[in-house]
């Protein structure tokens, strides 16, 4: 007759060890960091019957150009990185209708009713020879002279800044901010002037 | 004998190590949930510019990445900037299949949603990176990121 017994207990004291590889196991091939960048959108590809783009007024352009060792002409000037920024700004609001910065035209705006919005557009080139770590910092006082804009213009209007109702996904308002200051930038095909490589 | 002698004579108790495992697991779990897998294994230098106006690259699995850079074995490869797409060295005219081989691979409601990351190195020439850009364009693989750290700026 078979005594009744409870069965025996599992020995569980290797768990730590197989815990443990599976530990390590992930630790190795899994990373943690954190992607960033600069997010844009390409034009889409030419058509092969191009039709005749509208004519640009040269004020409404803010041409910035890049040489292949790094150096700015803005406007026809040389610049300095540090001073893109306020240049671009100045460019995009033309705060006291100036003659030769871009033109301005009427329209219905959420919000905002009728508001005055440039008819700016910023048309960068950079050379084949240009390195990308310049081409990422214009980019970039670019970006940020638009953001500076849309944040000033979100605060005086709603009080709160543009990356607060980005981060509100406020759509409406978003949309509205955008609208009178809509990010344009151009990129046109670079040159190979500096000598590539 | 005294007391504290007897006391003395048993040792110390085990610690007990049953807790151990839980404790492992729990890392364990940690880790699996706030990781990636690791994309590829880099075969050119990667020293990224860095930027302030960035958005964080939502939804890893609709992002490709395509690396430019010099080759880290500089004897073997040289010096010349190269493409790097999944774990091999690739040329301009290697993009638009992988493109396409990574549209395949994702649903198809998913494909206008897929982003390509740029990951150049900071002394890279524009050249090579608007080559990249062209065949992107011609693929229709327009939403762009250009890949970058985070700069802390004081105001």
């Amino acid at each position: 007759m078979a005594i009744k017994k409870d069965p025996p207990e599992i020995n569980a004291s290797s768990m730590a060890d197989i815990a443990f590889l599976l530990l390590v196991f992930f630790l190795v091939t899994t990373t943690m960091d954190t992607d960033f960048g600069l997010a844009r959108r390409l034009p889409p590809p030419l058509p092969d019957e191009m039709e005749e783009p509208p004519e640009i007024k040269q004020r409404n352009v803010f041409v910035v150009l890049v040489n292949a060792n790094d150096q700015l002409l803005v406007e026809g000037e040389i610049m300095d990185i540090s001073q893109l920024k306020l240049a671009a700004k100045e460019f995009i609001a033309n705060p006291y209708g100036k003659e030769e910065l871009p033109e301005k035209e009427l329209k219905e705006v959420p919000f905002f009713g009728n508001y005055e919005i440039s008819k700016q557009v910023i048309s960068l080139q950079n050379d084949n020879g240009t390195s990308y770590n310049m081409y990422i910092q214009v980019q970039n006082e670019l970006a940020r002279a638009y953001n500076e804009l849309r944040n000033e213009l979100a605060e005086e209007k709603f009080g709160k800044s543009y990356d607060m109702l980005v981060e509100r996904d406020d759509e409406e308002r978003v949309k509205a901010v955008r609208k009178i200051y809509p990010q344009r930038i151009s990129e046109a095909e670079p040159k190979d002037i500096g000598g590539a490589q | 004998m005294s007391k504290f002698s007897k006391k003395s004579d048993k040792g110390l108790p085990a610690v007990s190590t049953a807790s151990l495992p839980d404790i492992v697991f729990m890392l364990l779990f940690f880790f699996m949930v706030s990781t990636v897998m690791r994309e590829v294994d880099l075969k050119v230098k990667m020293n990224q510019p860095s930027a302030t106006e960035i958005k964080k690259l939502e939804n890893k699995a609709l992002v490709d990445y395509i690396y430019i850079g010099a080759p880290v074995d500089a004897r073997k490869f040289g010096t010349t900037p190269r493409i790097q797409l999944n774990d091999a060295f690739a040329t301009v005219d290697d993009i638009q299949p992988y493109i396409e081989q990574k549209r395949a691979e994702r649903n198809e409601a998913e494909v206008p949603l897929i982003t390509t990351a740029l990951k150049v190195d900071k002394d890279t020439k524009m050249g090579i990176v608007t080559e990249v850009k062209q065949e992107l364009r011609k693929v229709q693989a327009l939403k762009l990121t250009y890949s970058t750290l985070e700069r802390i700026e004081r105001d």
